[in-house]
């Protein structure tokens, strides 16, 4: 068994489990359980912007931005955005890699299929995907860069949120975003823990009810701050 | 009963295909869906024009060459049940139903609605052999065995191969069918020695194959005349994912064995 033999280099190991599908599948797990992680801290740390200004005048998101930039003396951050950056583009490639796969795998599609276990969720995977990668670039030149912000003051997290999201385009732009995020964080969700091979028939219910939870968590949190900002509910 | 049927005609591999459209208007309720075809085609034989292909072999629900999706969904609209052993009644009267081979690069026609599935018989092989003792029958109960694990087993056994898990998958994915055939053996302690080489290898032919990658819509599980559950995936994909972390170490190999 040569194909097993002790010296096989860890890179070849790498590139014939890469190769395999389920290799790339696990991957998608691996980076969608990154990429959650960040999505449900980036969430936590956003609820501060129903906090009001401290004693020193600083509105709480401001200071909690300030923190983010100097931890490990500016270093920390630039390490999370190295990191999630990897984690998108490995978590985007296999993706494709993987649909390209699936759509040779079918080249005469069904004249009638009827869709019966399946949800809208997973079957929209593919869509949601791709929506929430564009909303990623939106979001970062609107909040991040601030260019495609009206009145963008570099540090004034607060400001930027309350004034940006009080638009009613750009309210509705993250409104949808969000949408398709929860959509594809239940799917994902539950998928990733199949692929990990993390299944019991007695958790299953356990499984989709974690699912279904952890994206509502994430949606409803988020999709409140646009909607409070439209409403101007928001301390400003 | 008066059934339209919408049919799949293709003369070989390489032809386009198209849809044509027979009538059948003197169906019993009681017959099989195979059946109907049998009647449909000794008219078109009568008519002298070429009957309808379709793979067929026991009609009792135990081979799994009847391979139709019957209006959308392979095997047709009942759960857990081949299209042999599916009856008209199951349909009301004056139904029009569409009927299609499965649809998969790797389950290329062969004509009309028959497919060619020995990709799957080449997951099976690329699966390897079971380490099993010569001789005389081994002792009653000498090898105790979970009885979780035995049901677990035989449930995963009941695959007849079939491809409708194939058929059903949006990404003409063969997961199912391979953890099937892989969870009989990795869960039995005769199938111990090899499994994680079987896991791999059987994979890796699965993708060789062409089948598509699975994203666990469960399609399958709904479409699997036998039931067969997504559990098994799972444990297949634990599987693959052990077997790879160990790849590297040393495994035993025929040169091992006591005695050579
Ligand atoms: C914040 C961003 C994202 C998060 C948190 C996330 C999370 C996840 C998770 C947890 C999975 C399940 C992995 C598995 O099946 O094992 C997944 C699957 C998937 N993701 Fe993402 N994802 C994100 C962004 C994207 C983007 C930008 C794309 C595409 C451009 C994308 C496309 C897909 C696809 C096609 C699947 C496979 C669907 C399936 O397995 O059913 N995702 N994602
Ligand atoms: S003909 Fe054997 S299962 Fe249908």
């Amino acid at each position: 068994m040569s194909a097993q033999a002790p010296t096989a280099p860890a890179v070849a190991r790498a590139t014939s489990a890469l190769s395999s599908t389920i290799g790339l599948k696990v991957v998608m797990a691996v980076t969608g359980i990154a990429l959650f992680g960040f999505v449900l801290g980036h969430m936590a740390g956003n609820l501060q912007v129903y906090l009001p200004r401290g004693a020193d005048g600083v509105w709480a998101l401001d200071a909690y931005g300030e923190w983010l930039r100097e931890l490990g003396h500016g270093g920390a951050i630039w390490v999370a955005r190295a990191g999630l950056l990897l984690a998108f583009v490995l978590h985007v490639g296999a993706a494709w890699a993987l649909s390209r796969r699936s759509w040779a795998a079918r080249p005469v599609s069904y004249a009638k299929w009827v869709a019966k276990e399946s949800t809208y969720a997973s079957r929209t995977m593919r869509w949601t995907g791709p929506i929430v990668l564009l909303f990623v670039v939106y979001h970062l030149l609107h909040l991040t860069w601030g260019s495609a912000h009206p009145d963008f003051r570099t540090g004034g997290v607060h400001h930027n949120v309350t004034t940006g999201l009080a638009q009613p385009l750009a309210c509705g732009v993250y409104v949808v975003a969000m949408l398709a995020l929860g959509l594809h964080l239940f799917h994902g969700v539950w998928s990733l823990l199949q692929t990990l091979g993390l299944s019991h028939p007695r958790y299953e219910r356990l499984r989709r009810c974690a699912a279904a939870l952890l994206a509502a968590l994430v949606v409803l949190g988020n999709l409140s701050i646009p909607i409070a900002a439209l409403a101007g509910w928001l301390p400003r | 009963m008066k059934i339209r049927l919408q049919v799949w005609r293709q003369e070989h591999a390489r032809d386009a295909g198209r849809f044509e459209t027979y009538e059948a208007p003197d169906v019993s309720p009681d017959m099989s869906f195979l059946e109907l075809l049998d009647v449909v085609n000794e008219r078109l034989v009568l008519e002298g024009r070429e009957p309808i292909a379709f793979d067929h072999d026991c009609r009792e629900g135990i081979c799994g060459a009847c391979s139709v999706v019957i209006d959308g969904r392979p095997h047709g609209p009942r759960e857990r049940t081949t299209a042999c052993q599916l009856h008209m009644r199951s349909f009301p009267d004056g139904a029009e139903i569409t009927l299609e081979p499965w649809r998969a690069s790797a389950f290329p026609v062969v004509k009309d609605l028959i497919v060619d599935r020995s990709a799957f018989d080449r997951i099976i092989a690329a699966g390897g052999f079971v380490s099993a003792p010569t001789g005389s029958a081994p002792d009653g109960n000498a090898l105790p065995i979970e009885k979780e694990n035995a049901d677990l087993a035989m449930d995963a056994a009941a695959c007849i191969g079939c491809g409708a898990c194939v058929a059903a998958c949006p990404n003409a994915s063969a997961m199912l069918f391979t953890a099937a055939k892989a969870s009989q053996l990795a869960l039995l302690p005769q199938g111990q020695p090899e499994r994680w080489r079987r896991a791999t290898a059987m994979v890796a032919r699965m993708d060789q194959e062409g089948f598509g990658s699975c994203t666990n819509h469960g399609e399958c599980m709904a479409a699997c005349p036998k039931g067969i559950s997504i559990d098994h995936i799972a444990r297949l994909n634990r599987d693959w994912i052990h077997a790879s972390l160990r790849a590297g170490r040393r495994t035993a190999t025929s040169g091992d064995s006591a005695g050579g």
